[in-house]
């Protein structure tokens, strides 16, 4: 699933420029830094452009998660309307934090996130890609500290204006008595914010129920262990031809029981992970939809301060001409504003509209290709397992042999 | 082709069949009552012989070819066919097995004459009707319980209720007098039957009667309680019916074919065997030459109410025996035999931990089919609401793969649940053979009992021979004739006699209870061996077959994805 991505993306979505070299991302090295509480994992972030032209040498930075972190809340930000690839979870107990299964997990799912940036028209040429990619690490950690720092004045002044919109929005509404936000009316969006919706508890579900299998599957490869050591003693109690048998038996329980356990492995990672990444992304998917239906209302709002005012204008040129010039200027002002926030809205509009086609192509390719792993994974264990326990049966048919020697005096 | 045998039979040979195929075997000597032909018992018991080689008069009348009524179905289905062939001749060699009565049908196999149309694992009688009329058949099934109610007892006004349950036996056996017939009977039968054979029949494995499970009378009435005391009363029945000598005992057949209450003592409650014993209790104390155990006591367990003497007696003798730091006359030289002892409580724990053991593997295992269940269920949602959202081809496909990979699913858990379900009958021998495992306690028990019967007997002889001496040596002395003296000697001489002649019962009798032990072990042991193989076969068989299945079932949508994917203008993916 994830090597898809690591191609240039083949044609048939709006072009990213012809110029843009393609990048290979990925996330190695898991290493533990720091000391006690303020321990934490760092990650080898490596990026090869694999343009014909200009191939660069491959640029190693280290990061750790709240980075990625940071990068993704950028993107947020700035992309309205486009579906920002998730991140892992945070954890949410202390010990898990350096479990060997967990980092592997949160390893995988930060490559596959860099690597779903990388590969998306718009996002890979995100100046803030560019840093998390290769800022070198007192760069790095200046930028960090600047950003954070004024986080909250970073806001362009249309983001300041909207803050403030939204707050006069809720007024406004509670003093016209309109409790409901306003949303949007179109039926054809409503059918996509339905399918989203019922898909995300399909396959909530879905991610529910592999989890379940893996850790099942853990548990009959714990269980058959513990068979194959109870049935070995007993062999050797037994002795003789049965003694054998029981051990061979065990040996053969034994030899699955690894099997399993590494399988319930690859069906956690290849499989359960996978999944629930889709959900998270459905999740970001919803962030969008929120964003924009936080278009929608702002720009309905500022298009009614501006009839609004508009009114109030003409009141004006009638009641208090000395105000009219000033009155004029706050009126286009409006306009503007108001102009600006359609025309945000409309964006979101049409770049959900593409990327929910993308969605759909990139989904249908990954859980495609997602199960058809299952299966094999599956075949193949199934395969396994019939070959293990199929070595046994000419053994026991020697050692059935043997004891109907035992009881035939030798004639 | 059976060389040994062959010399043998010859007489047996005239009343049996002449199918080249079977050898001939004898069957255990039925000569279970303890209070007739000892003597002829121990003819029969002579040597060590193993129990297919015996002969001797008294059952030419009887004598039958025993087929060996365990040939497993698991043979059968062996695919070599060479092997079978052997181990089919082998069989014969053989006396019937113990598991016969718990041999569980295997992949397939339905019991298709189950009166109540379930299938019944346990029962041994699916397995004897596929053989030719003319062997040694003795089929019992339970079914029908009634309820019944009891006529008012004393103290309780209305009559208490309890179950009835129907009897019904299909044999060939000579001694039946009838092939087909049924009673009915309430489980404190099977408690009596069960007690009179172990009275009976000591030193033989015998096998251990359902419990009788203390509930109050409202369990009673479920349904769920009365259809699991029946399944195991009817693997009760098939057990005893299996074994070559209490499948012969009178005390079965009574309770099979006699029609009204059953004719065989029950131990009574505790209140009136006490009683008993202290109405003995003077007697013995005081008494008559009662004082000495009869002889044909002495080859009876000391039994609770009624023996208090006797048991004080024991007891002390068994202190003795700890104690005493005297070694008593007679000690259980058989070193191999608590050898043996130790090596099957090792067995017995050993066996006990994989019991569990599997107990757990067969949860594991249903749990991984039920969630694959689940999950598939989930992917076929999935597809269902996918591919009627679908508004491009690309999206139909995908619809499509995930609704074959979900109902793959769903068949592989179908699979994993079924092999489940068989892997359960072959393993359950585990916990069959560990159920066993009382019966051989209870057989070592009686041998331990016989024994301190034996001491206590010998040092009571003991005893009773010194005084005699004393007072011979006290009349030597004394050239008068006491006749006090006199009369009190000749009767001691009688005691000593009287004890003389117990302490030979005691000792033949334990003696007997030995050899009964020895080759019932020896039978155990091979039925052991032969079942614990079939077991292993058949489990890891049925492991092979469904992890085949379940591979191609996965294979083949594998495969078929792949081409589902690479056509995806094509709208022809297979459908499933």
């Amino acid at each position: 699933m994830v090597s898809r991505q690591q191609s240039s993306r083949p044609g048939g979505h709006q072009s990213p420029t012809a110029e843009q070299p393609s990048l290979s991302i990925s996330v190695t090295d898991p290493v533990k830094l720091g000391n006690g509480v303020q321990s934490y994992i760092s990650y080898r972030v490596s990026t090869k452009t694999t343009n014909q032209e200009d191939r660069g040498p491959e640029k190693i930075v280290i990061r750790r998660y709240s980075d990625f972190v940071w990068l993704h809340e950028r993107l947020v930000e700035k992309y309205k309307g486009i579906f920002i690839p998730p991140l892992p979870e945070k954890s949410a107990v202390e010990k898990f934090r350096f479990s060997a299964e967990f980092i592997e997990v949160r390893r995988r799912a930060l490559d596959v996130f860099l690597k779903r940036i990388a590969s998306h028209p718009h996002l890979r040429s995100s100046e803030d890609l560019k840093n998390f990619l290769t800022a070198d690490e007192e760069v790095w950690a200046m930028e960090k500290a600047r950003l954070l720092g004024g986080s909250v004045f970073k806001k362009n002044p249309v983001d300041f204006l909207q803050m403030f919109k939204e707050v006069q929005t809720k007024v406004t509404d509670v003093v016209l008595g309109k409790d409901k936000p306003l949303e949007e009316t179109d039926s054809e969006y409503e059918k996509v914010k339905r399918y989203v919706e019922v898909l995300e508890e399909h396959l909530s579900e879905a991610q529910k129920q592999s989890f379940r299998l893996v850790k099942r599957q853990r548990e009959l490869g714990q269980a058959l262990s513990e068979f194959g050591k109870a049935v070995k003693s007993l062999g050797d109690c037994e002795g003789g031809p049965v003694g054998r048998a029981f051990s061979g038996l065990g040996g053969q329980s034994d030899i699955l029981s690894v099997k399993l356990q590494l399988q319930a492995q690859e069906l956690l990672m290849k499989f359960e992970e996978p999944i629930k990444e889709y959900v998270r992304i459905i999740q970001s998917i919803k962030n969008v939809m929120a964003d924009r239906a936080q278009a929608y209302r702002l720009q309905k709002d500022l298009s009614e301060a501006f009839k609004l005012k508009e009114l109030n204008l003409e009141k004006l040129r009638l009641v208090r001409p000395d105000k009219v010039a000033e009155a004029e200027v706050e009126v286009r002002e409006m306009k503007v504003q108001s102009d600006v926030a359609r025309a945000r809205f409309e964006d979101i509009v049409r770049l959900m509209a593409q990327e929910m086609e993308r969605f759909q192509e990139e989904k249908a390719k990954d859980l495609g290709a997602i199960l058809q792993d299952f299966a094999r994974a599956q075949a193949q264990l199934a395969a396994d397992t019939a070959d293990a326990w199929r070595t046994l049966l000419p053994e026991l048919d020697q050692c059935s042999a043997e004891d109907m020697q035992t009881l035939q005096p030798s004639s | 082709m059976m060389g040994s045998e062959d010399d043998d039979s010859q007489e047996a040979r005239l009343f049996t069949s002449t199918d080249a195929m079977e050898s001939l075997v004898l069957d255990q000597t039925p000569m279970p009552h303890p209070f007739l032909s000892n003597s002829d018992y121990r003819i029969a018991m002579s040597g060590s012989m193993p129990l297919n080689e015996s002969h001797h008069p008294l059952i030419s009348s009887t004598s039958q070819k025993s087929l060996r009524d365990s040939f497993r179905k698991g043979f059968q289905d062996s695919p070599n066919s060479s092997s079978r062939q052997s181990l089919r001749e082998a069989d014969f060699v053989e006396p019937p097995s113990y598991a016969d009565a718990i041999f569980t049908p295997y992949m397939g196999d339905a019991s298709p004459e189950h009166e109540n149309g379930r299938e019944v694992g346990s029962s041994s009688s699916s397995s004897l009707h596929s053989f030719p009329t003319d062997t040694d058949t003795l089929v019992i099934k339970v079914t029908q319980p009634q309820k019944s109610q009891e006529l008012g007892t004393s103290l309780v006004p209305g009559g208490r209720s309890y179950v009835t349950y129907l009897i019904t036996t299909r044999t060939n056996i000579a001694e039946y007098k009838g092939t087909d017939f049924s009673v009915r009977r309430r489980f404190r039968d099977v408690v009596t039957l069960a007690d009179r054979l172990a009275d009976a029949y000591r030193g033989y494995f015998i096998p251990p009667r359902p419990d009788k499970r203390i509930v109050e009378s409202q369990v009673m009435q479920k349904v769920e309680f009365i259809e699991q005391r029946r399944l195991a009363l009817e693997k009760y029945l098939s057990r005893l019916a299996a074994h070559p000598v209490l499948r012969r005992s009178n005390e079965l057949r009574l309770f099979l074919q006699f029609q009204g209450k059953l004719p065989l003592t029950p131990n009574t409650d505790m209140a009136s065997r006490m009683l008993d014993g202290a109405v003995n209790l003077p007697r013995q104390l005081f008494g008559d030459s009662s004082a000495v155990v009869p002889p044909q006591e002495a080859s009876q367990p000391a039994k609770g109410g009624r023996d208090l003497v006797r048991l004080f007696k024991e007891l002390k003798q068994s202190v003795t025996n700890e104690w005493g730091g005297v070694k008593p006359a007679v000690v259980d030289e058989d070193r191999a035999f608590l050898e043996k002892k130790e090596k099957l409580q090792d067995f017995q724990r050993q066996l006990g931990d994989a019991s569990q053991q599997a107990e757990t593997l067969v949860k594991a295992q249903q749990e991984v089919g039920e969630v694959m269940g689940e999950l598939g269920l989930a992917l076929i949602k999935i597809a269902k609401f996918e591919s009627e959202e679908a508004m491009t081809n690309t999206q139909r496909v995908h619809a499509n793969d995930t609704k074959r990979i979900g109902t793959a699913t769903i068949k592989a858990s179908r699979f994993y649940r079924e092999a489940n379900v068989q892997s359960v009958k072959h393993l359950d021998q585990l916990h069959e053979y560990l159920g066993f495992m009382e019966a051989l306690h209870a057989a070592y028990a009686d041998r331990s009992n016989a024994l301190l019967t034996v001491q206590t007997l010998m040092a009571d002889l003991e005893a009773n021979k010194l005084k005699v001496e004393k007072l011979n040596q006290a009349a030597s002395k004394f050239f008068g004739v006491d006749k006090n003296r006199n009369r009190k000697i000749e009767e001691l001489n009688e005691v000593v006699k009287v004890n003389e002649e117990a302490r030979d019962c005691s000792q033949q009798e334990y003696d007997r209870i030995k050899e009964r032990n020895r080759t019932e072990l020896e039978r155990f042991e091979k039925d052991r061996r032969k079942d614990f193989l079939n077991m292993i076969r058949g489990f890891v068989m049925t492991q092979v077959g469904y992890a085949e299945k379940i591979s191609n079932v996965w294979t083949s949508v594998a495969e078929e994805s792949v081409t589902g994917l690479f056509t995806s203008s094509s709208g022809s993916s297979t459908s499933n």
